[in-house]
């Protein structure tokens, strides 16, 4: 007997507990819409609405919207992936596409239609209100809250709770800018000092009881300039949690820049404040808060702990059967093992986070089949996770995704690189950095570098233009795209950055030199191949690339300028005659050029 | 219960088309691909695959195939197929254009059918051959040459029911995207009234327009959007039954979306 056979009715899954959705915004978008077409309703105050409601413009044309679907804490049902493999195929390009932050977006989708999706994910209580505009954006969770052995407890149901709270919050409707909550599980895993507000869990001995709380992190975030968070306090309780955030949002709301958009998130503020005059405020201001709020404004902490069952099988295949080739080197690469016994985490090699609507329909089968916790866990690099896989389950999963075209190996491992929407359908897009990690992607895995262990906890990153989307700046190896000319033609170029890192030392990668785009797959491999002349025999190329940007290395390559010596060569521009090739962009076949409409990142 | 528009019946349910063929009021077509055919279908459906139907679909050729199928003016007829209602609607718009006004699709498809336990075995039934009239409806039928014409006028909307990326890499200059994903509901070929609808509405596709539906080759998933129209009570609809095909190889002008690589967004 097959496990289909087997699998548990669609109405036995499990569904969210709760409902992010309210069905009469899908009326009141689609007049809004009409309204705006008929000229009633001016261009910028659309514009902000649209934002508001989750749909931001698309590359070249006001005709298409993308939609941008919020995760909260990053968690998925299955019902939901359904909907929106169907949404996808309905509306959109047959296609989703998992962000860095814990979002779903649909790409392409006609303005006209944005709220037959709105209605279709009320059907599954999903939302893209605040996911986009001046609002509090998705509230992140470590994908491995809950299962990650550092961990001292359980963030999610109070990003859970923190996401309800500010979701359609009269007091979140207008900031100066977008506002960003990351909580986390260890050090380790998340990205708390990159971000508004980051937060990981900690437990504390009070008079000789365990207090729960957390360490925050404010001022954080990348961007065209990009700066580490700080942290508040030693330890903050958890009844101050809703005070601390409700604290920071009033003063960002109250004293941050309206006027110069480039400079309004909150970490611009807290430095031209300087951070001890910011923390002094943060801190009074939470005085204030505590004093003035009534009891019943609380965060809804839902303690509930979720069920966890086996998917049930009543006889055991094992016998006989084969371990499908690959399944190694997928284990080693794709999953960790949790605080559970006997459990494990997978995740998903997804390119640059898109998935098609037939392989989302496979995956919620999935889910349903091998999760003992019936959900999946979206994560930071545009990818999602399944957890709580039995051990003995694993061989049976990895058939399963090899069906779907889902067991492509390296999810945990520098060979599934990030790359933000560029030209694919961003307006601000200067190269097709979707792409470009892509090709790495497929270009690392042949050469087998996931199964490299001095390659593993290292990162590529790319963005197709300075605004870091594909967070390059806290990449191992960092691109953001721009335009190379030579003559009158000009080329997909990118400035790379080495040594960025999200972790306990988290800091900013630094410049190295300009790539271009048809270059970089040699580039990386270059120094790959000088980090192994060189490395110590514990070095990974993380671990080494640090020593060479702090100036501590010792062998002969002293410093990144004897890195850059070393690749200059191999980015000299041919001529056109030469290498006609090496002046379009990948994915393109006409000659490059650089072109962008009205960006909406500040909007 | 039957999806009326007005007078116009699009869809038969399950349960009508099930007493009709016990009353043998109906002429039931199935038009998947005879292997399929020949191993299970609905009670007393007759086969019409529709390649066979596309290798020649002249009125001369059709009125026999008709005649063929025990077919004449007054006869109800019920088409499905396993594919979405595409196939089917292509077959039933084709019934329409000779002159028969008494074809519907059924509600879902054969696989749906099936799941229910409905009424299937695999008898191939003895068809009594009757004679049909040829009248044909030619203001369904839209013809590039016609299309040509009509697309300089602003009562027309053109609709394009291929996939989105295909839309988005070329189309007929002023079509709108229509995908026929959009169609369907999660059960049923067609999506009801009211959704369809709204669907519409929304897009600026209503009042008495004129509507020409196009797809990607002969006409299959235009012809399930043809339907659509028809039964969100938009009846002034026509059929460019050779599609973007044709339009490509008299050499056309088309349209593209530009300066967007909008392909490697797909994961296929
Ligand atoms: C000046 C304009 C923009 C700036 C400064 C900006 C900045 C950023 C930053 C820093 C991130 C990193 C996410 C993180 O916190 O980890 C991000 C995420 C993202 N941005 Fe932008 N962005 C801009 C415009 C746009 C535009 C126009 C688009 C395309 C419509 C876009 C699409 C995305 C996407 C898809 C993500 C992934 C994360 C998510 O789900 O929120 N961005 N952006
Ligand atoms: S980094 Fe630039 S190109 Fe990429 S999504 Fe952001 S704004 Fe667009």
């Amino acid at each position: 007997m097959t496990i289909s056979d087997l699998k548990q009715s669609p109405s036995d899954s499990v569904k969210s507990k709760i409902n992010w959705s309210r069905i009469e915004e899908a009326d009141d978008f689609a007049n809004t819409v009409k309204l705006f077409r008929q000229g009633k309703y001016d261009e910028d105050s659309f514009r902000r609405y649209r934002l508001q409601h989750g749909a931001y413009g698309t590359r070249m044309t006001s005709d298409y919207a993308m939609v941008r679907i919020k995760l909260p804490a990053g968690e998925i049902y299955p019902d939901q992936i359904e909907k929106i493999s169907q949404l996808s195929e309905q509306y959109s390009i047959g296609s989703g596409h998992f962000s860095t932050r814990e979002n779903i977006q649909l790409h392409w989708v006609i303005l006209e239609d944005v709220s037959e999706i709105f209605r279709g994910l009320a059907e599954v209580g999903l939302t893209s209100r605040e996911a986009c505009g001046n609002s509090v954006r998705n509230v992140m969770c470590s994908p491995l809250s809950g299962v990650c052995p550092d961990e001292e407890f359980d963030a999610t149901p109070y990003a859970l709770a923190t996401a309800k709270f500010f979701l359609r919050n009269p007091m979140a409707q207008n900031l100066p800018r977008k506002f960003k909550f990351n909580f986390t599980c260890c050090e380790k895993h998340g990205m708390v000092r990159m971000v508004d507000v980051g937060l990981i869990p900690q437990i504390r001995e009070i008079d000789g009881t365990a207090q729960k709380g957390f360490k925050i992190f404010l001022g954080g975030g990348l961007g065209n300039k990009s700066f580490v968070g700080h942290q508040l306090e030693e330890f903050t309780p958890e009844e101050d949690l809703l005070y601390t955030s409700i604290a920071v949002m009033r003063i960002f709301d109250r004293m941050g820049d309206r006027k110069n958009l480039a400079r309004n998130r909150m970490r611009y503020l807290v430095n031209d404040m300087g951070w001890d005059k910011f923390q002094n405020l943060v801190l009074k201001e939470r005085a204030v808060v505590r004093a003035t709020q009534s009891v019943i404004t609380k965060l809804k902490v839902d303690h509930t702990p979720d069920i966890i069952k086996r998917p049930i099988r009543i006889s055991d295949e094992d016998g006989g059967e084969t371990t499908p080739d690959g399944y190694a080197r997928w284990l080693k690469t794709n999953t960790v093992k949790q605080t559970q016994e006997d459990y494990r985490s997978v995740f998903l090699t997804l390119e640059a986070g898109d998935i098609t609507a037939s392989q989302l329909r496979g995956l919620a089968d999935i889910i349903r089949n091998f999760s003992s916790e019936g959900k999946g866990r979206s994560g930071f690099s545009q990818n999602i996770a399944l957890r709580y896989v039995h051990e003995d389950d694993l061989t049976r999963l990895y058939s399963k995704l090899l069906e779907i075209g889902l067991a492509k190996s390296g999810a945990l491992t520098m060979t599934a690189p990030i790359g933000c929407s560029g030209t694919t359908s961003c307006n601000l897009a200067l190269t097709n950095s979707h792409r470009l990690a892509k090709e790495i992607q497929r270009k690392f895995l042949e050469l087998k570098l996931d199964e490299d262990d001095d390659l593993s906890d290292s990162s590529i990153k790319i963005s197709g233009c300075p605004n870091s989307c594909g967070q390059h700046g806290i990449a191992t190896l960092g691109f953001f795209g721009g335009g190379g000319r030579v003559g009158k033609y000009m080329y997909a170029n990118y400035q790379m950055s080495i040594g960025g890192r999200s972790d306990g030392d988290t800091m900013l990668g630094q410049t190295l030199l300009r790539v271009p785009a048809k270059r970089v797959i040699p580039v990386i491999l270059k120094i790959i191949e000088i980090f192994k002349a060189n490395k110590k025999p514990d070095d990974t190329l993380k671990s080494w690339i640090n020593r060479v940007v702090n100036g501590n290395e010792d062998s002969e390559i002293k410093s990144i300028v004897d890195i850059k010596k070393i690749l200059e060569p191999l980015i000299i521009p041919p001529t056109m005659d030469e290498d006609p090739d090496f002046y379009l962009d990948y994915g393109s076949d006409s000659s490059y050029h650089t072109k962008t409409g009205k960006g909406e990142c500040a909007a | 219960m039957c999806c009326l528009t007005g007078t116009v019946k699009i869809t038969t349910d399950v349960d009508s088309l099930r007493s009709e063929i016990r009353d043998k009021s109906v002429r039931v077509i199935d038009v998947r691909r005879e292997s399929d055919y020949k191993q299970d279908h609905i009670s007393t459906a007759v086969n019409l695959p529709l390649a066979n139907l596309l290798s020649d679909d002249s009125p001369e050729r059709v009125l026999k195939l008709v005649n063929s199928m025990g077919i004449d003016d007054e006869t109800s007829v019920v088409v499905y197929d396993d594919t979405f209602g595409a196939l089917a609607s292509r077959v039933a718009w084709t019934l329409e254009y000779l002159g028969h006004s008494d074809v519907t699709l059924l509600e879902s498809t054969y696989s749906h059918w099936k799941s229910l336990g409905l009424e299937n075995d695999s008898d191939t039934p003895e068809i009594q051959s009757k004679e049909h009239s040829m009248k044909l409806k030619s203001d369904i039928l839209a013809t590039s040459d016609y299309l040509e014409t009509a697309k300089t006028r602003d009562d027309v909307i053109l609709i394009d029911n291929r996939e989105r990326l295909n839309f988005l890499e070329q189309h007929i200059p002023g079509a709108i995207s229509l995908p026929y994903r959009t169609l369907a509901s999660d059960d049923k070929i067609l999506r009801s009234k009211e959704d369809m609808k709204r669907l519409l509405d929304n897009r600026g596709i209503a009042g008495d327009s004129e509507i020409i539906t196009y797809c990607g080759s002969v006409g299959t998933l235009s012809g399930l959007a043809y339907y659509a129209l028809k039964s969100a009570g938009l009846s002034n609809a026509k059929l460019y039954v050779r599609s973007f095909k044709e339009w490509k190889n008299l050499q056309k002008p088309t349209q593209k979306q530009e300066d967007a690589s909008y392909w490697d967004l797909s994961a296929e």
